[in-house]
């Protein structure tokens, strides 16, 4: 690794809360979306002539669709309750990071053009115009939102930074600046079914290559199915977990857990890809249509149950939005969601976590564990923020926290939690999500994991903690990534499946 | 009738329509502007008397504030509660028989003027101490506060130091309920104090107090966590879907 032309934080028992450097981050900008992609999207490549005009026509409209928005712009009192609280405010200092500064941004316009006091007073509330330079300052602090919503735990009106952020990313779209990372992925996903552009026959061979390795590995011959019409379950993962490490490892995690269930499961060359970054951008048709290829292959494939991989904000859009989007849940009364709903079981949720469906049945006492195959590993875990913070597992609200935890201790004899104050709730971010897992921010990702490696350090150091248990493909990615600029080593990061798989006892 | 009277009798009736029309406007606009996805900040609950719980903890509790930040969540708790106590006392100006529960928290509502604006002394204070929060500090935010504090000491002044006329006042106040129009003791701090506070009333609809109504239409604090049981559709969301299919 070429040494880094930034100055890694070192790590502190506690994570302080810095001194504002103003500016400290203004430098940090993503690549900018080129025609190929943008055009695919329907979006400009660049700046047009009538950008301003352009711009608050679509702010006006984010306005009337979202309440989030609407009601975000209004309420903020300026108390400062959420300014110590974003990762990347802890790791740069820089003040536009404070959540409620990063809102800012978009609110000193919103009341230039969209309020009375603004209209008449802008010196007064804090009102600005929309310049060129403010465009430019939304893009670069808008790409240092991961949108973790930590804030909004700590906002006393439930301020979630991350609608402003998706809202500041939509506009930006609007005006021919997309980011390249999250607009080429968008495209690959919808073009060729995953984020990584893989093929359906590459992937045919790589999960060929799968089984061959487990089989030599155990002498137990675990499938994993690709296409196959009629299976219980569709499995939709990140393709990460198709050839990226640690992330291959919980895959196989998923394919033992099934073949120690029994079940006839598929994963579907159409939909190879759990992760929506229709998300992170805030644009709720590309949202729906990266979405609905999940519905399209279930509905193909005929299968009765979706089960969703070791991902984050896929989890998220899986658990929260894919019944609103394209159907795949309960409740819905008409015919689109019936003609789905036909054809699922419905004595489960649909669609269900990997670690619901493993932790149900370890309950069951279906799967048998040898727990001392993980002695190596002292384990901790870290909650990936869309997890922890908008969605959740099983039956009761806190789920989310304790299941994938449940797992770990059902398979591993060595667990101890991170500080109570970056866990659950209140976890931080690993520093690459939110479309910010792009080497061209690597700044900000490796400042912006600060504070979690700082309570990784105390359960390093105290506990002799050597395992870093995950379930997102992007905190996989970007802890291995960021690992070693803090001296760990990357081989320290693993899925939760990952456990699974090693601990698991399969019938010969 | 002097022009005095004639002035704040206008300007009372002028902030009363500005805040009573102008907060009702705000809260339709937030109420028809659709949540279009399923957004609540987790863990939620998952039912909607238990979204009715949280709303009541963060509205009287500040809940997530106490998360957040110990020192605003004293200051800020502090003011909100006296002024809830003041206002509730003030209630005495406006009523004739006076409400049992006002008799009641008459000698609390005097005292939690202290309250209120130490609370509010502690919030300006912030924003000079505390780097992060002078940053994000606007000239607005000062001044509100500055506004706050003027209302409560003044009224402070007449509660503990120089009495004003009372009786007329609160005959000037049913008057202006019943149009039934009385003079206005033409005591200074009693008309600083009531500029004031018609001015607060004036503002209210275009400032960040629109935090009172904002936070029970905030969709992180007010949607129940049940999206795979219940299909949440907005209407626009909804226009889309039949336009595709």
């Amino acid at each position: 690794m070429a040494g880094p032309d930034f100055e890694v934080p070192t790590l502190t028992e506690y994570t302080e809360v810095p001194k504002i450097k103003e500016g400290a981050t203004a430098h940090l900008k993503s690549f900018i979306a080129g025609e190929a992609s943008q055009s695919f999207l329907g979006y400009p490549h660049e700046l047009p002539a009538d950008w301003k005009e352009r711009a608050l026509d679509r702010m006006g409209q984010v306005l009337e669709k979202f309440r989030s928005v609407r009601v975000f712009m209004d309420a903020c009192v300026h108390c400062g309750a959420c300014t110590d609280k974003c990762h990347y405010f802890l790791g740069t200092a820089d003040p536009n990071n404070m959540p409620v500064a990063r809102q800012e941004l978009m609110r000193k316009v919103y009341r230039r053009y969209f309020t009375l006091p603004g209209k008449i007073a802008p010196w007064l509330v804090g009102a600005e115009d929309l310049t060129e330079d403010t465009l430019n300052k939304w893009y670069n602090y808008y790409h240092q939102c991961s949108e973790c919503r930590r804030c909004s735990v700590y906002c006393p009106y439930g301020i979630d930074t991350a609608e402003i952020t998706m809202a500041g990313r939509e506009i930006l779209n609007y005006v021919g600046m997309g980011q390249k990372y999250s607009s080429e992925i968008l495209t690959k996903v919808q073009k060729i079914g995953n984020n990584l552009g893989l093929p359906g026959p590459a992937l045919e061979d790589t999960l060929l290559g799968l089984e061959e390795d487990i089989e030599a590995d155990t002498g137990v011959p675990v499938k994993l199915p690709l296409d196959v019409k009629g299976a219980e379950i569709l499995l939709v993962t990140p393709s990460a977990d198709f050839f990226s490490e640690p992330h291959v490892d919980s895959l196989i995690g998923y394919a033992k857990v099934f073949h120690a269930a029994g079940v006839s499961w598929t994963l579907s060359s159409h939909a190879s890809e759990a992760g929506n970054f229709g998300l992170f951008n805030g644009n709720y048709e590309t949202m729906r249509n990266v979405a609905m290829r999940i519905r399209d292959a279930a509905l193909e494939l005929g299968v009765k149950r979706i089960i969703v991989g070791e991902c984050g904000h896929a989890w998220r859009v899986a658990y929260a939005y894919w019944n609103t989007l394209t159907g795949i849940g309960w409740g819905g009364t008409d015919e689109f969601s019936r003609k789905l709903q036909d054809q699922l079981d419905m004595r489960y949720p649909q669609p269900m976590h990997i670690c619901e469906y493993t932790w149900d049945l370890i309950q069951k006492g279906v799967l048998k564990f040898d727990k001392s195959l993980n002695d190596d590993r002292v384990i901790t875990f870290h909650d990936s923020c869309n997890v922890a913070r908008a969605s959740r597992m099983g039956d009761e609200p806190g789920g989310q926290f304790t299941i994938p935890r449940n797992i770990i201790k059902a398979v591993a004899n060595h667990f101890y939690d991170m500080p109570e104050n970056t866990i659950g709730e209140a976890t931080f971010c690993c520093g690459g999500g939110g479309g910010m897992l792009t080497d061209d921010l690597i700044e900000a990702r490796v400042k912006g994991a600060l504070p979690r490696m700082n309570a990784y350090n105390s359960v390093v150091q105290k506990n002799q903690v050597n395992f870093l248990a995950l379930i997102c493909a992007i905190c996989k990615a970007q802890f291995t990534k960021v690992l070693p600029y803090y001296g760990f080593d990357r081989g320290m990061v693993g899925g939760v499946h990952q456990l699974v798989s090693t601990a698991i006892k399969l019938d010969e | 009738m002097t022009s005095l009277t004639i002035i704040y009798m206008g300007l009372f009736y002028f902030a009363a329509l500005v805040f009573i029309g102008g907060v009702a406007y705000r809260i339709y606009e937030y109420s028809r502007t659709p949540a279009p996805l399923v957004i609540p900040t987790t863990p939620a609950p998952t039912t909607r008397s238990g979204v009715a719980l949280r709303m009541t903890r963060e509205v009287v509790f500040f809940e997530s504030l106490f998360k957040s930040n110990k020192w605003i969540w004293v200051f800020g708790w502090l003011f909100h509660v006296g002024l809830a106590l003041v206002l509730l006392r003030h209630a005495r100006y406006f009523q004739q028989p006076v409400w049992f529960v006002v008799e009641f928290v008459q000698p609390f509502g005097k005292y939690a003027s202290f309250a209120m604006v130490a609370g509010l002394a502690g919030l300006w204070a912030r924003r000079f101490l505390v780097d992060r929060v002078r940053y994000i500090s606007t000239p607005s935010d000062h001044l509100m506060l500055a506004l706050l504090i003027g209302i409560g000491l003044s009224g402070m002044m007449m509660t503990f130091v120089s009495h004003t006329d009372i009786v007329a006042l609160k005959a000037f106040m049913l008057g202006l309920m019943t149009f039934d129009w009385q003079p206005l003791p033409a005591d200074g701090v009693l008309l600083v104090h009531l500029f004031l506070v018609a001015l607060l009333m004036i503002v209210f609809p275009i400032s960040k107090l629109l935090h009172a109504p904002g936070i029970f239409f905030s969709p992180s604090r007010n949607m129940a966590d049940n999206p795979r049981e219940r299909r949440h559709v907005a209407p626009w969301a909804a226009a889309l879907e039949r336009d595709k299919s």
